[in-house]
């Protein structure tokens, strides 16, 4: 057994093992902590790929700046206690895990069929499309091909950031104005 | 590299289903947002093992410009969810049974 497949097989389990812990957690701040596991291990994924840039900026964008943001808006609204078991919808739980077995069971029948479970990929990745190292192939690639898409994501965090800056500055002065909004208000103080 | 590409999308697929199964069956608003970043890290997954599998960097480039919409899109829903708790003290989706903010 490679180095490479030892890998696989240790942090796959942790994978699969963090993403169903998630699920079954009742509390919001465990349910992150078990997703902070979960995107690691999807990181080290990439660095078997050969895409050791996205290792970096997946361990830096999302289980930096993504999950401190969720785990930021858990502590801000207090929402870490348990929910309730009841079901509104007869059925849904049942449903629900159903659907999802039966969407994995089709992908996998479809990765056999449109892969095949015993493709290995090319030996030379490192020498063909990793030449001169990751970052570097990949800013070659980004910064010519994909120079206008690129360019339209600045646009995008822009709308978003302005997006953001009017959803928190309207709740200030509208949100308070309403009578139930006044006495719940009055409750929480 | 000896691992076969297909085990990675295994993994990739079964990320996903466990992301769809968290959106279908939990009732808390947050941890229905956290399985729909599952979801979107499992499918950059397979963007970059399809990308190993072809010898071609485009895979990577778009898994890279996914991340930079998730984190967009996790600013605005996180803002959406604050904003919707300010107004009904609640961040259970079985509350929020209309619309109107």
């Amino acid at each position: 057994m490679s180095a490479e497949e030892l890998v696989f097989w240790v942090f796959a389990p942790i994978s699969v093992g963090s993403a169903i812990a998630m699920l079954l957690q009742r509390n919001a701040v465990h349910a992150a902590l078990f997703l902070v596991v979960n995107f690691f291990t999807i990181s080290v994924f990439y660095l078997v790929l050969g895409a050791s840039f996205l290792f970096a900026v997946q361990i830096i964008v999302y289980a930096g700046a993504i999950m401190v943001l969720f785990l930021f808006v858990i502590m801000l609204l207090g929402v870490d206690r348990e929910e309730s078991l009841l079901e509104r919808l007869r059925g849904q739980r049942v449903l629900g895990v159903a659907l999802g077995v039966g969407i994995a069971l089709e992908l996998i029948v479809a990765i056999r069929a449109g892969v095949g479970f015993a493709t290995h990929a090319p030996a030379n990745f490192d020498e063909v499309a990793n030449r001169g190292g990751n970052a570097v192939a990949i800013s070659a690639v980004l910064f010519r091909r994909y120079f206008f898409p690129f360019e339209v994501t600045s646009i995008l965090l822009i709308v978003a950031a302005i997006a953001v800056v009017v959803l928190a500055s309207r709740q200030g002065s509208i949100a308070a104005s309403t009578p139930e909004d006044r006495a719940a208000d009055a409750e929480a103080a | 590299m000896s691992t076969p590409i297909s085990y990675f999308l295994v993994v990739s697929a079964m990320l996903f289903s466990i992301g769809t199964i968290g959106v279908l069956v939990r009732k808390n608003a947050l941890i229905i947002f956290m399985s729909v970043e599952l979801q979107l890290n499992a499918v950059n997954l397979s963007l970059v093992a399809f990308s190993r599998m072809h010898n071609e960097l485009d895979g990577q480039v778009l898994a890279f410009f996914s991340m930079v919409v998730a984190a967009a899109e996790v600013v605005v829903g996180l803002a959406i969810i604050v904003t919707v708790y300010r107004r009904r003290r609640s961040a259970s989706v079985d509350d929020l049974t209309v619309l109107r903010g």
